[in-house]
């Protein structure tokens, strides 16, 4: 059955759309004039200003390979991240620590740790999944370049994003 | 002979190039600015101080841009429309006279004694531009848009043509430059307080003129296919509309000339009922007390030259008055339905400006002379 919808009756002022034509002009008047009155607040201008010392702790930027304070990088190439990754960005080659090493016992560490950042979805499970304390996602996120190449983050890469973190339990001490 | 020439020569390279062209590519820059301060934004505020590079930024991508002719359309005429939709409007401001005489030399370009008639013969040829455009591009939307624009446009001259008869019944001329004497003389149209200001029947016959001149820039709205009435691209059904198929220099040509086609609007509603290129300055001297200082070209030395750049000047004020205006209304109307417009321009805007013409007539007839 045909539903007939009703037609809202119109004052005679809202049929000749005058009175809602200016008072929409003077709408849009008022924005323009806070506009150049400074009285509207407008967007940050973002390569100038930057939103950076107001970052949380917990934001997910790229994520990297940390030292500890003896130096050492702290993945021992277990390879969870690498499976738990959800779009397989990680990719490690896992070599063996010569047995004369200061940290033989830790037995294996990252020879390659290569992470896509096209493909990366800054999820933050790769940090969520290590057990060793070795990958955090760090505040930097304008990752970019200019080939795919460049824009795979390589081990090196990784650590000097990284950096040297403080304060982590310190599993492998060699005293143990 | 020659000096005829070669001040033309010199009027029509000054004003294409040095104003029209430059005012065409900032009223691009306006719109995008004023838009984006109304809608609580910046626009674009990077190529140089606060983007006023944007232009020629802009300038540069379309001509470095491909030039892609799509493989079913018809040639010739694809090629033709951009030049159609850009010409026109250059081509009326000959008629407009910008400035009082600068150096003895008129500033117009061509005082023809049929002005406004050729501006409507010239000004409608704009919408060949964008008729053929459409049908050239063999592709369903830019048909709609042509379709649109051609009857949008009966439905609005009619309107824009009867809007300027009390003017002509008031002035009894054609020509622009008589026009814009007869408001020094007597006050401008909608604004008469030149002259005897406390004549009751001047500002009895501003009535009419002001009814005039509402019908007249809303018609001109329709003409130049600015929102409201932007129903040939309106984007939000017809894809781009008429200049969907092109690209490049050629879009560019279509954009840049409906934004001619506003400033040569603006400039005839200014030259009608504003004025012109006059205003008068207050003035108070022990001989006459308070008077209105004409201001033009004709006095004597570098003070003659001054008036004269001042007459330009305060033209092409108005005219950025009048544009910002345009764009005002851009950025505040949805766009009307189809058969909203037709009601609009048929119903209302032609009946009103015929009653108009009786009432300015009758006023023009008991008015004393």
């Amino acid at each position: 059955m045909a539903i007939t919808v009703r037609r809202p009756n119109l004052s005679w002022s809202e049929k000749v759309y005058l009175p809602a034509i200016f008072s929409g002009m003077a709408i849009t008047f008022r924005h323009l004039k806070n506009m150049l009155t400074g009285r509207t607040k407008v967007t940050m201008q973002y390569p100038e200003q930057k939103w950076d010392s107001h970052m949380p702790d917990h934001y997910r930027g790229a994520p990297a390979l940390v030292k500890d304070e003896k130096d050492r990088v702290r993945c021992v190439a277990c390879q969870l991240c690498e499976f738990i990754c959800p779009p397989r960005a990680i990719r490690i080659v896992p070599g063996e620590i010569p047995s004369g090493n200061r940290f033989a016992k830790v037995e294996k560490f990252p020879e390659e740790f290569d992470i896509d950042m096209i493909r990366c979805i800054y999820c933050g499970m790769c940090e969520e999944v290590c057990p060793e304390q070795a990958i955090f996602l760090r505040k930097d996120y304008a990752i970019t370049g200019y080939t795919r190449g460049e824009m795979v983050h390589d081990k090196e890469k990784l650590i000097e994003i990284g950096g040297v973190m403080h304060g982590l339990v310190l599993k492998w001490n060699e005293k143990k | 002979m020659t000096f005829l020439v070669l001040t033309s020569l010199a009027k029509i390279i000054g004003i294409v190039f040095l104003i029209i062209l430059p005012m065409v590519s900032y009223a691009v820059y306006a719109e995008r600015r004023v838009s984006a301060l109304i809608q609580d934004r910046l626009g674009p505020n990077r190529v140089g101080p606060a983007g006023l590079f944007q232009p020629i930024a802009d300038a540069m991508k379309f001509i470095l841009k491909e030039d892609f002719t799509p493989a079913n359309v018809n040639g010739f005429y694809y090629w033709l429309a951009p030049c159609l939709a850009m010409v026109p409007a250059i081509m009326t401001i000959a008629v407009v006279p910008f400035g009082s005489t600068l150096f003895g030399v008129p500033m117009v370009i061509a005082d023809i004694n049929v002005g406004v008639l050729y501006v409507f013969a010239i000004a409608s040829l704009g919408v060949y531009g964008i008729v053929i455009a459409g049908w050239s591009s063999n592709s369903k939307y830019p048909f709609l848009g042509g379709v649109r624009s051609s009857s949008q446009m009966i439905s609005y001259e009619l309107s824009l043509g009867l809007a300027v008869i009390p003017i002509f019944l008031l002035v009894g001329q054609l020509r622009l430059t008589n026009i814009v004497q007869y408001q020094i003389d007597h006050g401008w149209m909608i604004a008469p307080f030149i002259g005897h200001w406390s004549d009751g029947w001047k500002w009895l016959l501003a009535i009419p003129m002001f009814i005039s001149f509402a019908v007249f820039t809303i018609a001109i709205f329709a003409e130049t296919n600015r929102l409201p009435f932007d129903l040939p691209e309106a984007e939000t059904e017809l894809v781009g509309g008429y200049h969907t198929e092109y690209s490049s220099m050629k879009f560019a040509l279509f954009f840049l000339g409906e934004y001619a086609a506003m400033i040569t609007g603006s400039a005839i509603i200014v030259t009608l009922f504003l004025g012109g290129w006059h205003l008068p300055v207050p003035w108070w001297n022990h001989a006459h007390g308070f008077h209105w200082l004409l201001i033009n070209g004709s006095l004597g030395g570098w003070l003659g030259v001054l008036g004269g750049l001042f007459n330009i000047f305060v033209f092409f004020a108005k005219v950025t008055l009048l544009l910002l205006c345009f764009i005002w209304v851009r950025w505040t109307l949805p766009r009307f339905r189809y058969d909203q417009l037709m009601r609009l321009g048929w119903v209302f805007f032609f009946e009103i400006a015929l009653v108009n013409i009786f009432l300015a007539a009758i006023i023009v007839a008991y008015l004393p002379k």
